[in-house]
Parts: structure tokens; sequence; C-alpha cells
């Protein structure tokens, strides 16, 4: 199964006494652009998390590019890895926040050359070329020396989105990527999301964006109350939905 | 009866504007020692800072009776526990000699400075945003390359004016060294005064210590304005950055007094 990138297996985590996730499994393939939605409290994002060990979860299971994540096979028992691993591993792995996280004291450039730099150790002006592509890529070629203070909060999560790209990650996690955006700016964000998915980007992306899911995924996932309930294809998921709760979600937001 | 001229004019010219090589001697020991001293303390309560956002309960209880402890007591009682408890070399340096009463204060003032930075320390570091910690884990950091990357920077806008103002302190609390016998300012004025029975003395390094510490703000208020640049997004020229350098006083103007 080389072409698997992401393996999640019956995923478990709790916050205190409040269950989040019941047992969540996911398989993605290279390529693939998986959305998904839910309502608010369903534990998408504390999904998302627990791929990039940000979250560390109870039980379970997560492979990314044939890697476990956060924890090392000791006998039929999984331990926590070490630090430096589990850094290794989220190389692998870009995220994309909601609230965009960009380093404010560093310019646009500075921002994606950053973990190239200092984490994979490339040299820096090799660093630049790549940076500068990516923000090109992103449609901000007269941005590179700008600071995040002086950008709009589209184009600081476009920034965003060419850090995580910088890293070159097998899989790219999207952590509802719009939703603190003003609605003017929304559409430049998802257009880039939309240019990545096409190149063939393997990306996980949690949205309220109905229009992105049908448009864009090649798999919708619906959870609810920490389960995965129904996944589809947007077609048959948005046309024909078979649970009733997925119903009753589309209905409300549709 | 020099004791009804409340100000002794000679003395205070003299001293404030013919220092002689004794008096100089005694004032480079005050700023050698406050520099010292606060540098030390600095890193001192970095590391206690560190220690205490630590995952390892240990440090953390470390750090806590540190801060407990220096915080707690008198900075004098440290002083002479620490200068009579131990014996410390003299070190030389060329025409340059520390004597041991030096090092010992130093050593004293360091570890009470470091009990106080490291609470400004530790607010610098709480007042970075959570997220910027899991972006800087999300592209690969490991903690320690975060914090020196990406939070300690960030909390250095915060750290920096109670730190100008710790170092402002120190260099008046080294007047307490004397006590060790260390012939720094306040030494010289003691000595010269038992000898003469002119206050003036005082008063002469009273003007001199103001003089170490308006220095030092307006160093400060160019150290916040540098810092803050990036904050506010400028993206100042080559000119403006060598303007501002060599300008202290607009910087200062601007920075609305540090």
């Amino acid at each position: 199964m080389s072409g698997v990138v992401m393996h999640a297996e019956d995923v478990h985590k709790s916050f205190g006494k409040l269950h989040v996730l019941k047992g969540v499994s996911l398989e993605m393939t290279k390529g693939e652009t998986v959305c998904i939605i839910g309502p608010s409290g369903s534990g998408k994002t504390t999904f998302i998390r627990c791929i990039n060990h940000l979250e560390k979860m109870d039980s379970g299971r997560i492979e990314v590019n044939g890697h476990l994540i956060g924890y090392r096979q000791r006998g039929d028992k999984l331990v926590e890895d070490r630090e430096k691993n589990i850094a290794r591993q989220r190389t692998e792995i870009g995220m994309v926040f909601q609230r965009f996280n960009l380093f404010p004291h560093k310019t646009a450039l500075e921002n994606v050359i950053e973990a190239p730099v200092h984490v994979l150790g490339t040299p820096k002006e090799q660093a630049v070329g790549l940076g500068k592509a990516l923000l090109e890529r992103v449609g901000l070629a007269d941005k590179f020396d700008t600071y995040p203070g002086k950008l709009s909060g589209g184009q600081q999560q476009r920034v965003a989105i060419a850090r995580a790209l910088a890293m070159g990650p097998a899989l790219m996690l999207f952590d509802e990527a719009t939703s603190a955006l003003d609605p003017e700016v929304i559409g430049e964000v998802l257009s880039v999301m939309e240019e990545l998915a096409r190149a063939g980007t393997t990306m996980i992306v949690v949205t309220h964006e109905m229009g992105f899911a049908r448009k864009v995924a090649s798999r919708v996932v619906m959870m609810d109350d920490g389960r995965i309930i129904e996944e589809g294809p947007p077609e048959h998921f948005f046309e024909e939905p078979e649970h009733e709760r997925t119903k009753q979600f589309l209905s409300k937001i549709l | 009866m020099h004791g009804l001229v409340a100000v002794d004019l000679h003395v205070i010219w003299q001293q404030v504007f013919h220092p002689d090589s004794v008096f100089f001697r005694t004032l480079w020991a005050t700023v050698y020692i406050s520099i010292i001293a606060q540098t030390a303390g600095v890193l001192l309560g970095l590391l206690a800072a560190l220690a205490r956002v630590s995952r390892f309960a240990p440090l953390r209880w470390i750090s806590g009776v540190y801060v407990w402890v220096f915080r707690g007591t008198p900075v004098l009682v440290q002083i002479f526990y620490v200068y009579f408890a131990f014996s410390w070399p003299t070190l030389h340096f060329g025409f340059w000699t520390v004597p041991d009463a030096a090092i010992a204060g130093i050593v004293a003032l360091s570890i009470n400075e470091g009990a106080y930075m490291r609470e400004i320390i530790r607010a610098g570091i709480d007042s970075v945003d959570k997220g910027q910690m899991e972006a800087a884990k999300s592209v690969g950091m490991t903690y320690g390359l975060a914090m020196r990357r990406i939070i300690l920077p960030q909390a250095a806008r915060v750290i920096v004016p109670p730190l100008g103002n710790e170092f402002n302190n120190m260099m008046k609390t080294t007047s307490l060294v004397y006590t060790i016998g260390v012939f720094e300012m306040f030494a010289f004025a003691e000595q010269n005064y038992s000898q003469f029975f002119i206050a003036d003395y005082f008063l002469a390094i009273a003007v001199w210590y103001l003089l170490l510490t308006t220095i030092w703000t307006f160093i400060q208020a160019y150290i916040e304005r540098r810092l803050s640049e990036s904050e506010r997004g400028e993206e100042l020229s080559f000119r403006e950055r060598v303007q501002a350098a060599w300008n202290p006083m607009t910087s200062w103007a601007r920075g609305g007094g540090g």
C-alpha cells in the first residue's frame, strides 16, 4: 500500500471528562483532498491536531508516510516518542491554522524560510529562492519584505500556506483556514487551496465552506460527536446523504 | 563650621568636573559591577524562567525555591553571607584587578537579580501567543529551537522595559558592596567624608549616579525602539536606521521617554 499517505486507526482523545474523539479511523492516498465537515465540537479540529501530535491522543495509531506519529512501538504498546523524533515527523506535515500564527517579528519571506534554514539546514540562498517561488505561487510576489502586521488576513493566511509548503510536506492540514477571515478575502485563500489540490497536494481540510468541499474535495467526511458518521465523494455526499444527522446538518447550512 | 554651608561648591566642582584618577577607579568599579551583575542576573533569570516553564517538576520546584529565598531575604544579608561564607579569588586582567570582595559582591548581586529577572522573563514568555509555539512546532522545530528563534525574540519586547528599570536599580544598589570593602563610588565618598567631614562628597557622587542612570535611559529607549520596529511593521530604509542609531535623542523623544 505505497499510495497511503495517512492512516489513522481508532483514535481516542479526551479532555478531562470530555470524550472528544471516540474512535476515528481514516485513510488517505496520495493526491487526495479530504474535507472534514461537521458541527462545532464534533472533534474535527482535535482530530487533525492529533495527526501532527499537537494534541496527544489517548489511544489509537496514526501513521504519516509510513511513520508512526508521536509514538514509538515498544512490544505491543505505544510509548510517546522523543521530542526530536516528533519534530522530525512534523516536518512531513504542513499545518495551516485558523489564526495564521505567522511569526510577527519576521517578514513574509523570513517566515517562509525560517524552518527550511533552521530545521532542515537548507542553505540560505537556496531557501530564499524557494521562499520567493512559494510566495509568488500564492500571489504575494510584491510582499517579500513586508511584516505580517502590515498584511491583510487573507495575505497572512497565504504566507502561512507558503510557510507550511516550504518544508515540502507529504500532507497538508488546514484547520478552518478561512474561519477567521473577512468575507471578501476568503475567496483568495480558497483559490490558493484549490490550486494546491489540483496540483496533487495531499490535504485534509477542516472547513465550513461547503462550496469548496463540493467543488474541490475528492472525499467529504462528516464528523459528529467524536466519530466519522459518513463519508463519500462530494456528488454523492451532498446529493444523497445517507445518515440522518448529515441530512440535518446539511439542511441547516446549505 | 562647614555644616552651615549647605552646598560646598568647591567639592562639587572638583569631583564632578575635575574628577581625579582615584575617583575614576571607583566610578569604573561601580560601572563594571553593575554591568557584570546585571548580565549574569539576566542569564540566571533566563535559566530559572526556562526551568519554571519546564515539563520536569523538580526544575520547576528548584526555580520556585530560588525566587522564594532570594526575593524574600535582604540583599545586604546575601552580600555578607556570600562574602564571608566562601573564599573568593582576586582576579587580574592586565592593568585591571578585580578584588575578591568585588567578585563576592558581583556573585551576590547576580543571584539576587536573577530571582527578579526570572519573574520578568517568565511574564515575557507568557505574553507570547500560544499559537506561536504551535506554529513553530508544526514546521518541525524542537521546543528549544522554537524558544530561541520564535518565542524569546518576541518576549524581549515585554522584557526590555522592566529589564531597563532593573539595571537602573542595579547601578544604585551596587553601593551596598562598599560594606564588604569594595572600593566603588560610594566608598570613595564615604572615605572622603570621614576624612574631611564634607557631606558634599555624597552630593557629588549623586550627580555621577544620576549621569549614569540618565545615559542608560537613552540607551534603553534606543533598544526599545529597535525592538518595536518590526512589531509595528515599519520598513525603515538604511539611512533611517543609521539616523536612528546615531540619534538616541530623537528615538527617546519619539518613544515617549522609554
